[in-house]
């Protein structure tokens, strides 16, 4: 059976640099995530469903619809991208995010239809932007812009939403006020995500299907529970490492070992 | 809520847009009345509706070309330079910069000293400066073409370079004709709105407004790119295209505005940012803004140019690069936060 979003044996890359073989299919309505250390090919298998790198081979569909064949106003109706660097520049908020209506305007339609400003309110308002809806994205802090970007991507109506790295540079209440709001869309909204993300522990407790990466290619692919284990992570990133569960959620929990420790611990059963 | 604040961004610009517009009607209006020959604004429409006699003659054959060229000289500088800075997203870039202007001057400056204009009359100057201009485009744009897409980065570099090498070979036949060529290369070089064809004055008029159309049906384009090409993609604009189609318009009205009336220095570079500090960066209302201000601009400068030293005439690029220079740096240091 055809998965939601479907990606099979796809390839693309740079000519040092090519992804092998990439497949794993999403159910609609899932929050996925895919991690691996750096240099993994995470951006690159990004940028490849963006469009932004050419596929070299394989394919990618999406709701039945070969991706990769879409007109890029076609895409952009049906996939949001909300990149990993924020948007510093003059443009207030309001308009910013209204521009993820471009996709459905003509070409002398210069301006908002009074469904593209219900679009706009609505989704400044889910994300907790409207309160600064008349602000200049420049004046925004990280997190601010993260969730300005991220009302843009959803006034954009997609099928698919897709996330590159969307809490680096945040510290830990905007992480996971960012993640927590992924979550509301994808059961709330039934929004498919898509999202690259660093720090396994947030992938753990929030993602539930997890792609992890290494070399181009993808090591292992399931559940939290099945891909955040000892033997892949160490395997993956070559870092001892201790994994446990959240004592809240269950979900796995993955703790870092300073080398000191490591040495202890090899000593003592001495 | 948002219905209100949006409607108040547009009756500002409708008004910005309406104020502009009416200074454009009154500094032409001033500008064909005003001048060796003094008419009376009153007296005007009674002039015209005569068809003949030295008023009618001196509004219709002399000052309403020079007010239209001035008009859409300036309009086209101002909206081109607005274009390249929209998609090279570099508040430097204006249209002489791409060696657009440098290859119309080696071209004009060939003509003259290979005396082309004994044999093809005065009319070839201007065309040579198209060619010059069409030669430095094409060689700008092919240049920085790699695997079959333009690299904005390495096309500005061209473009700068492909100036540098124009303007040297413009001096090297500069220093190797006699003083008579010399003077005429040098006398074109500084601009003039004094332009005897009809034609030209039309077609130069005709093409400024064409392109400002054209323009207008990619403000979205332009506001995206603001964000970046990848991010505009995403909202699903085909930068390469744009780029491509705006960077061609904006270079061959450069080339005809050089090929018509010269250099005309700093109105595509100074006045963009004066419309942009004062209605903001959305290219809804810029490009319109822009076109009118620079159309205003070069009208007022060309006023000043008559006035100054009459009944002799001041080269307008000695004006506009003057009043636009200082306008500049005032202007900078109003707003030292943002640059």
């Amino acid at each position: 059976m055809q998965g939601y979003v479907e990606i099979s044996n796809f390839s693309c890359g740079y000519p040092d640099f090519k992804l092998d073989g990439i497949t794993f299919s999403l159910e609609r309505g899932m929050l996925a995530g895919i991690i691996g250390p750096n240099g993994s090919g995470k951006t690159t298998l990004f940028n490849g469903l963006t469009g932004e790198l050419l596929a070299l081979n394989g394919h990618v569909w999406l709701n039945g619809k070969n991706v990769p064949e879409m007109k890029l106003r076609e895409k952009a109706q049906h996939i949001a991208v909300v990149s990993q660097f924020t948007e510093k520049v003059d443009i207030p908020v309001e308009e910013y995010v209204m521009m993820g209506r471009y996709p459905y305007r003509g070409k002398f339609q210069f301006f908002d239809s009074e469904y593209d400003q219900e679009v706009v309110e609505k989704y400044m308002r889910l994300t907790g932007v409207y309160a600064y809806k008349n602000k200049w994205m420049s004046q925004l802090s990280g997190g601010e812009q993260q969730l300005a970007a991220i009302a843009r991507a959803l006034t954009q109506e997609p099928r698919l939403l897709l996330l590159d790295e969307p809490t680096s540079h945040l510290d830990i209440t905007h992480q996971v006020q960012v993640l927590n709001l992924i979550q509301r869309l994808n059961q709330e909204l039934g929004l498919t995500v898509l999202m690259i993300i660093h720090d396994l522990n947030l992938a753990g407790e929030y993602c539930n299907y997890l792609v992890m990466m290494k070399n181009g290619k993808i090591h292992a692919k399931g559940t939290p529970e099945e891909v955040l284990n000892y033997a892949h992570i160490e395997a993956v990133y070559e870092t001892p490492v201790v994994t446990n569960h959240n004592p809240l959620s269950g979900k796995p929990a993955v703790f870092l070992v300073s080398e000191k420790v490591m040495e202890q611990s090899r000593k003592k059963p001495e | 809520m948002a219905q209100s604040t949006f409607k108040k961004y547009h009756l500002n610009w409708l008004g910005f847009a309406g104020l502009l517009g009416a200074l454009v009607v009154v500094a032409a209006l001033f500008s064909l009345s005003y001048g060796e020959l003094q008419l009376k604004l009153k007296d005007m429409p009674g002039y015209l509706r005569m068809g003949e006699g030295l008023e009618y003659m001196v509004i219709t054959k002399i000052r309403l070309p020079r007010v239209l060229l001035a008009v859409s000289v300036g309009g086209a500088l101002s909206l081109t330079g607005t274009l390249l800075q929209g998609i090279y997203r570099n508040p430097l870039v204006e249209p002489y910069t791409l060696g657009i202007s440098g290859g119309a001057a080696l071209g004009v400056a060939l003509a003259i000293v290979l005396e082309i204009t004994a044999v093809l009359g005065e009319f070839i100057l201007p065309v040579a400066g198209f060619i010059g201009s069409f030669v430095s485009i094409f060689l700008v744009y092919s240049l920085s073409m790699r695997k079959g897409t333009v690299n904005i980065n390495r096309m500005l570099l061209i473009g700068v370079m492909i100036s540098f090498i124009s303007s040297s070979g413009m001096m090297f036949l500069m220093s190797i004709t006699n003083v008579e060529n010399m003077h005429s290369i040098v006398f074109w070089i500084m601009g003039s709105l004094d332009e005897p064809s009809t034609v030209l004055v039309q077609v130069m008029l005709y093409a400024s407004l064409i392109v400002l159309i054209i323009s207008l049906a990619f403000t979205r384009s332009l506001n995206a790119l603001r964000l970046g090409e990848a991010k505009a993609r995403h909202l699903g604009i085909n930068t390469a295209f744009v780029i491509r189609i705006l960077f061609i318009l904006a270079s061959l009205l450069t080339g005809l505005s050089v090929a018509v009336a010269g250099i005309i220095g700093f109105v595509g570079l100074v006045i963009p940012h004066l419309v942009r500090l004062v209605v903001g960066n959305d290219y809804r209302i810029l490009l319109i803004g822009s076109f009118l201000s620079g159309s205003f601009f070069l009208l007022v400068c060309d006023l000043l140019a008559r006035t100054i030293i009459a009944p002799n005439e001041l080269p307008i690029g000695v004006i506009t690069g003057m009043v636009g220079g200082v306008i500049f740096i005032v202007m900078l240091n109003r707003n030292k936060s943002r640059y």
